[in-house]
């Protein structure tokens, strides 16, 4: 009986290396690990429930809420989704600048994990260097959104507001000093024997698992598999302007590295032909949706983890009857039953890091239902009557 | 004045509590750590575990799951307790108030010393918040806020 207990190694909820609340169990034995499972729920925020009592336009407001790193990727996604269901097409200068917010939210996205990739495997120096550099990017934010994060710029049927014509060649500048920056990281850590002793032929998921696993972004590309978004299925100004699939091999968490360092420059790639554009398209940036027809809307999104899946349905009220949201995390966070076993213990964290995950996209609640009795616990309507209770114990203190 | 608080003064050590947050305060947080904003100057250092954290730094709606824990990270802190809710979330659930899996705000749960509203708050305004906890700790700490039992 003893020999084949196994050795449980608690990783959260709350951990010294993770930002976010979740909880990974490892069985382990001696170093390797043998299996693993993952318990999440911690970051669960009832979006989908608060979104039906959303009307359209405060809905993109939550959408933005549900991850603080991708907060233009979903309101596109939802924003996709609501034209799809009222059938209107966007103006084209508002295609351009959705671009440019999507873009360089993927390179601080990007710059992000790499830093953060950094402090997992104790390699503070570089946490605190690409974060420096990612500074620049928030400062574009901060002139062109008024935000530093959670921007507020789309909306259904465009975009609430304009780059101005004297910003761009600010935006210019600055970008051209952050692509510099980001060229001087990438070629350090592609460089750096360190990273390639710890990162390189750690975590692989094969191509198969990748395909398996129905992973997305760049965690498929990292494994061979080209699939994005916004070249398979164009949005926004995708279609309008050139750019390449950054694809890697080997699938490791290196891989994985540098397709998102990599795929930063397509980015700026990308914001540099929507700026020269921007300047001679001009006219709207957005349509005014009168009404939203009864029925059912998809838009989709490449997020910088993957594609972000949006579903809204109408009943021709002022509010959707339901909003779905499947964010990249939910199929690429499964994919460390696959990478993790048999790795050692210490590489665990990393390669779990290296899908780049985010657990407040992803969380979801589960119907609870007792075993002995078979009876459900919480379920829809309960969490529906609790939900009402609240709403009216908030009406009676505030005596609306 | 007493000889922890005087310490305290010169060299905070904050806990990041992150209990079903949006993650843009959270690294906000990280961000006022790394070198543009460089909390570390004021002697304020990110520590691992809550045994050696002098503030929490909360922030999230505190989520039904989450509630146990964060009672049981807030008894685990050593005293003088002080907590900084960072974030419109934390502060009283903002966006997320209504929904069903809502248990906080902080406040409901823990006491709270110190609240930095915004969505996210800017590291000026975390920093802000910080300065002005020090300053609160010469001598008008709340201490028998701080000392209360957890609800």
């Amino acid at each position: 009986m003893s020999q084949n207990r196994k050795t449980i190694i608690p990783i959260g909820p709350y951990h010294p290396l993770q930002e976010e609340p979740e909880f990974f169990e490892l069985s382990v034995e001696g170093e390797k690990v043998s299996d693993i499972d993952i318990h999440i729920g911690y970051n669960h925020r009832a979006i989908e429930q608060i979104a039906q009592r959303m009307t359209w336009d405060q809905l993109i407001f939550l959408v933005e809420r549900i991850c603080g790193i991708c907060s233009t990727s979903h309101p596109i996604a939802n924003c996709n989704a609501q034209e799809d269901l009222a059938g209107v097409e966007i103006p084209e200068r508002a295609k351009y600048i959705r671009s440019i917010v999507g873009e360089l939210e993927r390179i601080h996205s990007h710059l992000l994990w790499a830093g953060l990739a950094g402090h997992f495997i104790g390699y503070d120096t570089l946490w605190m260097w690409i974060w420096k550099y990612r500074e620049p990017v928030l400062e574009i934010f901060e002139k062109i959104t008024g935000n530093r994060n959670h921007y507020a710029m789309m909306k259904p049927g465009g975009v609430r507001r304009d780059i101005k014509e004297e910003d761009i060649p600010y935006l210019k500048k600055v970008l051209d000093e952050a692509e510099r920056k980001i060229d001087m990281i990438t070629k350090a850590v592609l460089d750096d024997p360190v990273l390639a002793a710890r990162l390189k032929g750690v975590g692989v998921l094969t191509k198969e698992d990748a395909i398996k696993y129905c992973t997305t972004g760049p965690v498929a590309r990292a494994s061979g598999v080209a699939i994005d978004v916004r070249r398979d299925d164009p949005y926004a100004a995708y279609g309008l302007v050139e750019w390449n699939v950054i694809t890697q091999e080997e699938g490791d968490v290196f891989a994985k590295t540098v397709v998102r360092l990599l795929e930063c420059f397509e980015s700026i790639k990308i914001i540099r032909q929507c700026l020269e554009k921007l300047k001679k398209v001009k006219g709207e940036i957005a349509v005014k949706i009168k009404e939203m027809p009864p029925g059912e809307g998809k838009g989709r999104h490449e997020a910088p983890r993957g594609e972000t899946f949006h579903y809204v349905r109408s009943d021709g009220s002022n509010n959707p009857v339901r909003v779905k949201v499947r964010a990249p995390t939910y199929v690429n966070l499964p994919t460390c039953k696959a990478t993790v076993p048999g790795e050692s213990i210490a590489d665990a964290a990393i390669i779990l890091a290296s899908i780049d995950p985010c657990y407040c996209c992803t969380d979801r609640m589960m119907r609870v239902v007792n075993k002995k009795s078979g009876k459900i616990e919480l379920d829809g309507s309960k969490l529906i009557k609790l939900s009402q209770e609240k709403t009216g114990r908030l009406r009676r203190e505030f005596g609306i | 004045m007493s000889l922890t608080t005087f310490s305290l003064k010169k060299s905070i050590w904050v806990y990041h509590l992150s209990a079903g947050s949006c993650n843009n305060c959270d690294i906000e947080i990280l961000d006022c750590l790394t070198p543009r904003f460089d909390l570390e100057r004021f002697g304020i250092c990110l520590v691992g575990s809550v045994h050696h954290a002098d503030v929490i730094l909360a922030t999230g709606i505190v989520n039904r799951k989450c509630l146990p824990r964060v009672k049981r990270i807030y008894e685990q802190m050593p005293k003088p307790k002080l907590v900084v809710a960072v974030g419109t979330c934390a502060c009283s659930g903002g966006i997320f108030a209504r929904g069903y899996n809502m248990a906080g705000p902080f406040d409901k749960i823990i006491p709270v010393s110190a609240y930095i509203p915004g969505c996210p708050p800017k590291p000026e305004a975390i920093i802000d918040g910080v300065v002005k906890l020090i300053q609160s700790l010469n001598g008008k700490l709340t201490r028998n806020k701080t000392n209360e039992r957890i609800r």
